[in-house]
């Protein structure tokens, strides 16, 4: 082996082990936050009583269903009846490969007992796999995801499991869509489909929530649904469905679904993190995005600092998934379907066309791709969004929510 | 017989859950920092501080004692006759004076409604519901309460609901 390849695959190991470990902590902490901010939502104070703080509660949860009794259903299809907690969970979990989380370690020449000379080339890019198609292998997977949640409900041999599949399908799929369109926005700014070049361009632009308004809100709404979370778990709809599709998991099996939602969770919001609100990027500074050459202790605050602003930028997207899952109610599927084809699927179409042609005016006009460049955006995409806002909204009310008038006398 | 299909008119164009949303989002961030409402059972109980039970609960028995520690009981029978779920068992006894006193007195937890009858009728104010929650036991004989741990009942007894006080003002 050369000391090359020697290094590739030690960084790699490291990072693999360190993004898994951060993942499965942070699906804790994130359900943790859920049942104690659904307490304190609902006036009450969630589990406390396990650990402090009660955060040792979902350990305690994860050790019950791990002795618990596996049930398969009779005349279950048990080849994809085992195989389907596993495909959500790994494609949950893969997604993160490709999300930047940090700036660039600098490249090290060292000799490590057992292993000898390791080299590493280069800066060290603080993603698993700094993939050329970063950005559809995300769009790829996460389509992959489908196929665990609608086939536990095909294998499990059950009629409420099966129609929480087939939701789930209908579902995911055309918000898919919606997602995906949205997102070319990012493509037109970026120019390219790396995730860590598109960081780049929102260094050196702005962040591109204000340059792609719209497109973010579109990814926000879209991104409920591709987690399967409130106001569009129709999949689950525990009302209606019962558990929807995995209402005849039980044990372990079951506490994969759950797990790879949560771990699906933290990985949309780092994906919204990273493709709209400059990914690690500290704001209003510069000092962050200078590659270190060497190693030296500016080098290691720099890496560091940068990975938590991308964790505290994460951690609030989740805690507004978080805070959402506890306001709105379920979506009826009519409206399910008419929010994702006949609204998000055209807004985003129409809004590519705009934004295409202020991306190819500003290019005619030789404007720099800096912070003047997505200022004019911005302004571009102010009236965009009023109009969008305007449309929907148009002073309506839901019938039923306006205030009640006392009857007289 | 045509079939008369009922079609249901949804809401389509009339409707936006902007406002909607955007106000729930507020509602439940202002509870998020709103005092909570939750008792630390076995810390806090309701015998102290913001939680009380009222004064008409009506819990496990106590029987009440004179001066010297016998029951007041004088085995005059009311109590199980009016019991209706039949959970006490009362068997007199008359010393030499001509005194009656329970020689049996067992209440079967159980079967036992807390109707409160009991005390309502007991001429001597000698059976009562307890203000008291806490029953729990390890076997179920343990439920059969006799008259020397009715007695031993140290809890408050219920008032029961007074007609000529409906409010208990």
């Amino acid at each position: 082996m050369t000391p090359e390849l020697k290094g590739l695959l030690l960084v790699s190991a490291i990072k693999v082990l360190l993004v898994f470990v951060a993942l499965l902590v942070g699906v804790l902490v994130v359900i943790w936050v859920e049942r104690r901010g659904a307490g304190f939502m609902q006036d009450r104070l969630g589990p406390n009583r396990v650990g402090p703080l009660g955060l040792l509660q979902n350990v305690a949860d994860g050790l019950k269903n791990l002795v618990k009794e596996e049930v398969v259903p009779a005349r279950a299809d048990r080849v994809i009846f085992y195989l389907a907690p596993l495909m959500s969970f790994v494609t949950a979990l893969i997604l993160f490969a490709v999300i930047p989380f940090g700036a660039p370690l600098p490249p090290f020449d060292v000799t490590l007992p057992l292993l000898g000379r390791v080299v590493h080339e280069g800066p060290i890019p603080l993603m698993v796999a700094d993939l050329p198609v970063g950005f559809l292998f995300i769009i790829a997977i996460s389509s992959v995801a489908v196929y665990g949640i609608t086939l536990a409900g095909w294998a499990s041999n059950s009629k409420y499991s099966l129609l929480g599949g087939l939701r789930a399908s209908a579902q995911m799929i055309s918000y898919e869509l919606a997602l995906g369109s949205s997102l070319i926005v990012v493509l037109l700014l970026a120019g390219n489909v790396m995730l860590s070049e598109i960081v780049a361009a929102q260094q050196r632009m702005v962040w591109f929530v204000f340059a792609a308004t719209l497109a973010y809100l579109m990814l926000h709404i879209a991104a409920f649904a591709e987690t399967n979370r409130l106001p569009f778990d129709l999949p689950e709809a525990e009302a209606e469905l019962v558990a929807g599709y995995h209402a005849e998991y039980s044990a372990m099996k079951y506490a994969m679904f759950p797990l790879s939602e949560y771990v699906a969770l933290i990985t949309m919001s780092a994906f919204i993190t990273t493709l709209f609100f400059g990914g690690w990027d500290i704001p209003f500074t510069a000092w962050d995005e200078q590659a270190a050459a060497t190693w030296s202790l500016g080098a290691v605050l720099r890496t560091s600092m940068t990975a938590l602003v991308f964790l505290g930028k994460t951690f609030f997207f989740v805690w507004v998934f978080v805070w959402v899952r506890w306001t709105l109610p379920r979506f009826r599927y009519d409206q399910l379907m008419f929010l994702g084809w006949k609204v998000l699927l055209p807004t985003a179409l129409a809004y590519i066309v705009v934004m295409a042609t202020a991306v190819l005016v500003l290019e005619r006009w030789g404007i720099a791709q800096d912070w003047k460049y997505g200022l004019i955006l911005f302004l571009v995409n102010v009236p965009l969004v009023a109009a969008v806002v305007f449309g929907l909204d148009r002073r309506r009310v839901l019938a039923g929510t306006q205030r009640r008038v006392p009857m007289e006398g | 017989m045509a079939i008369r299909v009922k079609v249901m008119r949804r809401p389509e164009r009339e409707v936006s859950y902007l406002r909607a949303t955007l106000k729930g989002m507020a509602v439940t961030f202002s509870h998020l920092l709103q005092p909570k409402v939750t008792m630390q059972y076995p810390e806090e109980t309701a015998q102290e501080g913001f939680w009380h039970l009222s004064s008409r609960w009506r819990g496990t028995h106590r029987m009440l004692t004179d001066e010297q520690g016998r029951a007041k009981c004088v085995a005059c029978g009311l109590c199980p006759q009016i019991c209706p779920a039949n959970c006490i068992k009362l068997v007199p006894g008359e010393d030499e004076d001509g005194h009656r006193y329970p020689l049996i007195y067992e209440i079967d937890e159980f079967r036992c409604v807390f109707c409160g009858y009991c005390q309502e009728v007991c001429p001597e104010e000698a059976i009562h519901v307890g203000v008291h929650y806490e029953n729990a036991e390890y076997q179920r004989e343990r439920f059969v309460y006799d008259l020397e741990r009715l007695c031993a009942q140290t809890h408050p007894v219920s008032t029961l609901w007074d007609p000529s006080d409906p409010r208990g003002e």
